[in-house]
């Protein structure tokens, strides 16, 4: 391993159309254990493709990723085995909906960990008190609200036990009021160190809880510091102009 | 004036008394009806299992490699080939099987495939277990692209390959979806299967056909015959119906 970093992402590319499209056009970036990154950027510039790139959802045209230590971009590394460790949370929630909110949060663990039921059961409700949905357990999806569903996605991916936590625009499909339950958890998350790499407009939110933000256009970092250098100091004017259209 | 009436409804009730007898009672003919019904009922069984088995391996085939494309191209790999090498296979097979009448397909099963067996019922099960597959094949794949990608998404993300998606996460929800089409196809099997008298299989149909030959009597057989297929479909549909709603019980 490299020092810290727990991912180490080295130009990486992905191209459509044959290099007509660049969605991510060369981007380097070196995660540590415990930070959280926020990623911001104008839509369209490559920030969802990037976050859904680190664990090959996309994947990349160019470029290598090293997840602890590993080279995941390579085809003979099992992606399944790494992707256990990298938990995701999606704009959409994507539970699903034909299994109640527990089994939701039991089945990968019980087959993929082989885990026994009692464990992943007494575990999953453990994660639903803490996010206050301990009542919960026995509904379906279709009965939650959004937020909750946010919720109930979050700790689904936090029973596979990950290293690391990649949201997707985690509050975007959700109703104003229901942004600050879902982010309250993503902050505690974050208290309690978890790694965390996260695409969100909630600048809010990155302001308080991000160790580092970067800033994307085009599909490239253009800018990258902490909250304080980014939101008080920008320095291209690309951000400058992004800043000021959304604060 | 009403006596006349009277008199001419005993004549028909006499009449059909007579004719029910002579067609279904005469020489215990209803054994033709019997043995037909549970025929029938054995052909159109063991070949929706196969179809169903047939149809979810072929859907799976062809919708992982649809859905993989992408990667497998830029990943290649020995599995990559074999699974395209399926693929193609998989589309000759429905393309030949719903271009062809069944009818046509159960001949050359029995004449040329399987020219040395003598019991033609497993013959029959065969050609329908394989005709219905493609159907079925079609019915699920169209159910599994339907399925919203973050679905698979989810899956992928929490560690399952992409068979153990399909496994666990998926084809579960496909299921359910598919019911009432599937239901479709099982009716159309059962009325099929009305044609297997072409290779010498005594099903209800061909047992009717035997009563006629014997009696020259058409009206009551073929009425009987009707209503038989009918209530094999009510009942059928039925079954699904309560499978259809014991699954989706399941999702409120």
């Amino acid at each position: 391993m490299n020092g810290n970093s727990l991912i180490k992402i080295k130009q990486l590319k992905k191209h459509y159309n044959g290099g007509e499209i660049k969605a991510l056009d060369g981007l380097d970036l070196e995660i540590e254990k415990g930070e959280v990154v926020v990623v911001i950027g104008p839509s369209g510039s490559g920030k969802s493709t990037f976050l859904r790139s680190m664990n090959l959802l996309e994947l990349p045209t160019d470029g290598t990723i090293t997840f602890e230590g590993v080279d995941i971009t390579d085809p003979k590394t099992d992606i399944n085995k790494h992707r256990q460790k990298m938990g995701m949370v999606f704009q959409h929630f994507n539970l699903f909906p034909n299994m109640n909110i527990l089994k939701n949060m039991t089945i990968a663990p019980i087959k993929l960990l082989k885990i026994s039921k009692e464990d992943a059961e007494r575990k999953a409700r453990a994660l639903l008190e803490k996010v206050g949905l301990g009542d919960r357990a026995e509904a379906y999806p279709s009965q939650l609200s959004g937020g909750q569903k946010q919720r109930v996605a979050i700790v689904r991916a936090l029973c596979m036990e990950p290293q690391v936590m990649l949201f997707d625009e985690p509050t975007s499909a959700l109703d104003p009021e229901m942004v600050g339950e879902v982010l309250d958890v993503m902050k505690d998350l974050a208290r309690q160190g978890m790694t965390m790499v996260c695409v969100t407009h909630e600048m809010g939110f990155a302001k308080e809880v991000a160790t580092r933000v970067i800033f994307m256009d085009e599909g490239k970092i253009i800018e990258e510091g902490t909250p304080d250098e980014i939101f008080s100091n920008p320095k291209s004017d690309r951000l400058k102009s992004f800043l000021s259209k959304i604060l | 004036m009403f006596d006349k009436i009277w008199t001419k409804i005993v004549d028909i009730a006499i009449h059909l008394k007579d004719t029910f007898v002579m067609n279904f009672i005469t020489e215990e003919r209803w054994r033709f009806l019997t043995d037909g019904i549970a025929t029938t009922l054995i052909i159109t069984i063991c070949s929706m299992a196969i179809g169903v088995v047939l149809g979810i391996i072929v859907a799976a085939v062809r919708s992982t490699y649809d859905k993989n494309r992408e990667e497998y191209e830029k990943r290649g790999g020995f599995g990559a080939k074999i699974l395209k090498f399926f693929n193609g296979v998989c589309k000759i097979y429905i393309t030949v099987i719903r271009g062809t009448p069944i009818v046509v397909q159960l001949l050359i099963m029995y004449y040329i495939i399987f020219a040395s067996l003598t019991n033609p019922i497993p013959i029959a099960i065969a050609a329908f277990g394989i005709n219905s597959g493609a159907y079925v094949a079609e019915i699920f794949r169209g159910g599994i692209m339907a399925i919203d990608h973050g679905q698979f998404e989810a899956g992928r993300s929490l560690g399952f390959n992409y068979v153990q998606t399909m496994i666990h996460i998926v084809i579960p929800q496909v299921f359910k979806n598919v019911l009432p089409t599937l239901c479709n196809e099982f009716i159309a099997l059962l009325k099929e299967t009305s044609v297997v008298g072409y290779i010498a299989v005594q099903d209800l149909t061909k047992g009717i056909y035997i009563i006629i030959g014997r009696t020259y009597s058409y009206y009551m057989p073929l009425i009987v015959l009707a209503l038989i297929y009918l209530l094999m479909v009510m009942i059928l549909t039925w079954l699904v119906g309560k499978l259809e709603r014991r699954l989706r019980s399941s999702e409120r």
